[in-house]
């Protein structure tokens, strides 16, 4: 148990000093960091409280302490994943409509410009 | 034709080989009704070609697939006024002299949406085993979604007037749009017609359609009718 909260504690500061350089060079929106930022810290408590870890355990009806981590380190991460999802579909939508009307205004643009030319 | 309401619409993504002999064929058919290739991002002469065939061109800045090209095809009819609008693959698998009886059905039908269907005759002589089989599936799925039987509904050879051209231009399915779009139309009680037309090989090139790509093609469909299905029955719920 000790090792992998030791373990776990490494991945979140990493995560964490991950997360803060990205935004500094400015490779991550900071309302994109946040949701990191909070799996990450989340994780980096429950790795220094294992009281609170087998208190979770216990509730979750875990037998096995370090296991109940994994589980919950998971379930964050899946959160994070599907919370990014969401953003990249929003993103997709709007970027087609945007290329949409690019097309149609640069056609709008071109035949306009051919009706210019022709009187 | 009254070449003032109807547009042709024709999906292109590096069709360089087909495209010029099926925008030719078009013009042929229907003269004066205008032609609109929609490339969507081609990295061969797909415009050009179809420029020189007599067609107007417009471009999309990147690739979007068939859907988003198709819907930004109907998005521009939508604006420039197009009463109809049919939609013809560019690699010259629909055989133009079928526009005439989708434009016919379209008028005079009263239907929102034509499909150019390959086997309302029941033969299935126009598509190879697997594609056969995937469409009776589809053909099962559908028949309670839409309370009536559709014969090809994943035939891209569609008709559609002002009022589905209305709705597609908000919403219109990116990916595989042809049996989602049946259930959106559906949806707001629109009606749709088939009338029957034969397809033909492509003219150049391959399908890109591989075993994978088949089962990925199975399960978006169905996840996408049963979202569009969902949609609709929490809108009536809060009424």
């Amino acid at each position: 148990m000790p090792a992998l909260l030791d373990f776990t504690t490494g991945i979140s500061v990493v995560l964490i000093l991950m997360v803060l350089v990205s935004i500094r060079r400015q490779h991550i929106r900071v309302e994109y960091s946040v949701t990191w930022f909070g799996a990450a810290l989340t994780l980096l408590l429950l790795s220094r409280s294992p009281g609170a870890v087998s208190k979770l355990a216990g509730a979750l009806n875990i037998s096995d302490p370090p296991l109940a981590l994994v589980s919950i380190a998971g379930c964050l991460f899946l959160l994070v994943l599907f919370r990014l999802s969401v953003i990249l579909s929003n993103l997709k939508d709007a970027n087609i409509a945007l290329a949409q009307r690019v097309a149609i205004l640069e056609y709008h643009l071109s035949a306009h410009e051919e009706e210019t030319a022709r009187n | 034709m009254n070449a003032e309401k109807l547009l042709i619409i024709v999906p292109a993504f590096n069709e360089e080989a087909a495209v010029g002999h099926v925008v030719r064929e078009i013009r042929e058919v229907t003269p004066g009704v205008p032609v609109l290739v929609i490339d969507d991002c081609s990295t061969d002469q797909t415009a050009a070609v179809a420029r020189a065939a007599g067609a107007k061109v417009m471009s999309l800045p990147h690739h979007l697939g068939l859907g988003g090209a198709v819907q930004a095809g109907y998005k521009l009819a939508f604006e420039l006024g197009y009463q109809y609008v049919i939609r013809v693959d560019g690699d010259g698998q629909h055989d133009p002299r079928y526009i005439t009886a989708i434009f016919e059905a379209l008028r005079n039908s009263g239907c929102q949406m034509v499909i150019g269907s390959r086997f309302l005759e029941g033969k299935f002589d126009q598509a190879t085993l697997v594609r056969a089989l995937g469409i009776r599936f589809f053909r099962l799925v559908l028949r309670p979604i839409l309370g009536r039987p559709v014969h090809d509904p994943t035939s891209g050879f569609v008709g559609v007037n002002r009022d589905a051209l209305q709705v597609f231009s908000r919403s219109f399915p990116l990916e595989y749009p042809e049996i989602e779009a049946l259930v959106v139309l559906q949806r707001r009680k629109f009606r749709f017609l088939e009338v029957p037309c034969r397809m033909r090989r492509r003219m150049a090139g391959r399908s890109t359609i591989t075993v994978f790509k088949s089962l990925y093609y199975i399960v978006h469909v169905l996840l996408g009718v049963f979202v569009n299905v969902l949609k609709y029955e929490r809108k009536r719920r809060r009424g």
